[in-house]
């Protein structure tokens, strides 16, 4: 049975929930290689966190097998006290999980808002053929999305590329329309796979506050994978340290800082 | 001059995401109705209906059908020939099986029977993409097109193998048949244009239609959105063979009469509305419309122009008119590859400053 109750204090004085998502175990391999082997942690409600380890250590694989798109070849996923069955990633998407990609994956063709309408997709309800009619529910549901939609847009601070295609778009602000539509679907558990890959200090000061305000003021679970140092032990509640599929290290920035299989393995340097 | 955009406001949602936010362009939609409405019925003659304007609206019909799947869906097809026929058949069952009902319905219910059969073959886009997925379709062209011909039943067992429209009325004016008037055909076939194409509009500027464009972009991240890519693509092939179908039974009941199934629907009718997708611009409903008219009235144009302005013999100029035709598309496709609808948006932007860019 899982305790929802439990929690704990942060740092800079949050509280924490209870565990939202739990992973027992998991293993995946393809084939003869084991991008995961054995891994457990949770993930509670309202924090953010972390997920580090050098190139290769199965870090995406990892939300991969969070968002549903990978099946563990072993292992269990609990999520809000039950367990989650093999599903396709369109139902773990249902459930309330939302991820960015590494390589940014929005649709090219469609303008901005059409991209972050695209978020609320399971969110709305409308049938074909109301929609074929464009009367009563579909387009009173389409006012009512574009208004919530308008809210993450105005967050975000991208109001006047809301009509550009999105393929035109800088790197910086595609990686910020990626968020919005993750944030579209109002997720309980919003994964982020490198979000400030490729960018300069200042888009990635950007960044390191959206997501801070993301928890804040929507109170949303975060999991992140980066490679910044600096970000991760300052935005993250709890750091999970992965090499060569092996989880070995877990805990709070600064305990994992000073953990030596860690320093070891990825940190290389001791610090201080 | 006169495409301004300047202090058109929007104040709602609503007014924001409609079809024509640019008042010009509202305005223009609106005369283009009441023209096609109200003024081309009492000057259009037999010539101008049969040559030009019913096989542009019907063609239209189905260029909207297969941008759907194409454009917006990014399933290609080539199978767009035999949906046409499985609709001129089942209207065809439908007038002579229950001659009480109205034939605006048995379209309809002809659209609704293509598109079942277009679900079933766009069964195997799960598995397949691309040219894969070309090839299957392909598959569905040569077969429907066998099985019509040779399953009497479809033909009501007539000695020609042929299938002739019987003279069907609405509001007591005839549609179909002999004695129909070219207003008939005209209005009847404009109608059902302008359903499809509202219909169409509206299901690809919603939900439905970002679900397409997700799917067509990139599926995998459309996927884990919480896209479902089975009812996704499967809908998509539904409601492109329901106005697939539609134009199929106009095709044939309105249009031509009679029709032989190898003939009228076989691969190069599927090609031909494939080049209007592609020439008008894919994922455009403005796009179809273009397509169609490009290659309808291109060819009459260049026939008068050959044969009635310069006095060629017509088998010389019918040669000719193909070779014309064909060199414009490679032009067209190498100069704009997003088509004629592209073209109109980049005259659209250069006119929104013009005569002042600066």
């Amino acid at each position: 049975m899982n305790d929802m109750s439990d929690g704990y204090i942060t740092a800079d004085g949050r509280q924490i929930g209870g565990v939202l998502m739990e992973l027992k175990n998991i293993t995946l391999k393809f084939g003869g290689v084991t991008a995961i082997s054995d891994i457990s942690f949770d993930i509670r409600q309202g924090e953010i966190r972390a997920i580090i380890g050098p190139n290769g250590a199965g870090k995406s694989s990892m939300l991969n097998v969070i968002s549903g798109f990978y099946i563990p070849t072993e292992g269990e996923v609990w999520f809000k006290g039950y367990k989650r069955g093999p599903m396709r990633p369109y139902q773990v998407a249902q459930l309330g999980i939302a991820r960015t990609f590494q390589n940014i994956a929005l649709f090219d063709g469609m303008s901005v808002l059409d991209n972050i309408m695209t978020g609320r997709l399971t969110l709305m309800k409308s049938g074909l053929l109301s929609q074929a009619m464009w009367w009563g529910s579909a387009s009173k549901e389409e006012d009512e999305h574009r208004e919530k939609v308008e809210k993450i847009i105005d967050f975000l601070e991208i109001q006047p590329i809301r009509k550009t295609p999105v393929g035109r778009l800088p790197y910086g602000l595609k990686k910020r329309v990626e968020l919005a539509r993750a944030l579209a679907a109002e997720p309980k558990i919003l994964l982020l796979d490198e979000p400030m890959a490729g960018m300069n200090v200042e888009e990635k000061e950007d960044m390191c506050r959206f997501i801070l305000d993301v928890n804040d003021e929507f109170g949303t679970t975060i999991v992140l994978i980066e490679h910044d140092m600096g970000v991760v032990m300052d935005l993250s509640d709890r750091v999970v340290v992965m090499d060569y599929g092996r989880k070995i290290g877990d805990g709070p920035p600064d305990e994992v800082r000073n953990n030596q299989d860690v320093i070891d393995a990825y940190l290389g340097v001791a610090h201080d | 001059m006169f495409y301004r955009e300047a202090g058109d406001f929007k104040t709602s949602y609503r007014e924001d995401s409609q079809t024509f936010p640019i008042k010009f362009d509202r305005l223009r939609y609106y005369a283009v109705l009441a023209v096609a409405f109200g003024v081309i019925p009492l000057f259009i003659n037999d010539y101008w209906a049969n040559a030009v304007f019913v096989p542009f609206l019907i063609y239209s019909i189905a260029a909207i059908g297969l941008n759907i799947l194409v454009g917006f869906a990014g399933q290609v097809s080539l199978g767009t020939g035999g949906f046409m026929a499985v609709g001129a058949y089942a209207v065809y069952k439908l007038m002579t099986a229950f001659p009480e009902v109205s034939v605006f319905f048995h379209v309809l219910i002809a659209g609704g029977i293509t598109a079942g059969v277009g679900v079933l073959f766009g069964l195997p886009s799960l598995r397949i993409k691309g040219f894969y997925l070309a090839v299957a379709t392909l598959a569905a062209q040569f077969f429907l097109v066998w099985l019509f011909n040779k399953v009497p039943w479809f033909y009501n067992y007539s000695a020609s193998g042929q299938i002739n429209a019987p003279d069907r009325t609405i509001f007591g004016v005839f549609v179909t048949g002999a004695q129909t008037s070219a207003t008939a055909k005209y209005m009847f076939c404009l109608v059902m244009l302008t359903i499809v194409a509202v219909i169409a509009r509206n299901l690809t500027r919603g939900t439905v239609g970002r679900k397409w464009m997700a799917i067509r972009d990139m599926d995998i991240a459309a996927e884990i959105i919480g896209v479902n890519p089975l009812t996704t693509k499967i809908t998509a092939f539904a409601v492109s063979s329901f106005f697939i179908g539609i134009a199929g039974a106009l095709f044939f009941a309105v249009y031509l009469g009679a029709a032989e199934v190898g003939e009228a629907f076989g691969i190069q009718k599927s090609f031909l509305i494939l080049f209007m997708v592609i020439i008008g611009g894919l994922g455009s409903i403005f796009g179809s419309f273009a397509g169609a008219a490009f290659l309808v009235l291109l060819p009459v144009l260049l026939k008068n122009v050959l044969v009635g302005t310069l006095g060629w013999p017509t088998d010389l100029a019918a040669h000719i008119e193909l070779m014309i035709v064909g060199g414009l598309i490679v032009v067209f496709l190498i100069a704009e590859p997003h088509g004629l609808a592209q073209l109109w948006r980049l005259a659209k932007e250069k006119l929104r400053l013009w005569p002042f860019p600066h």
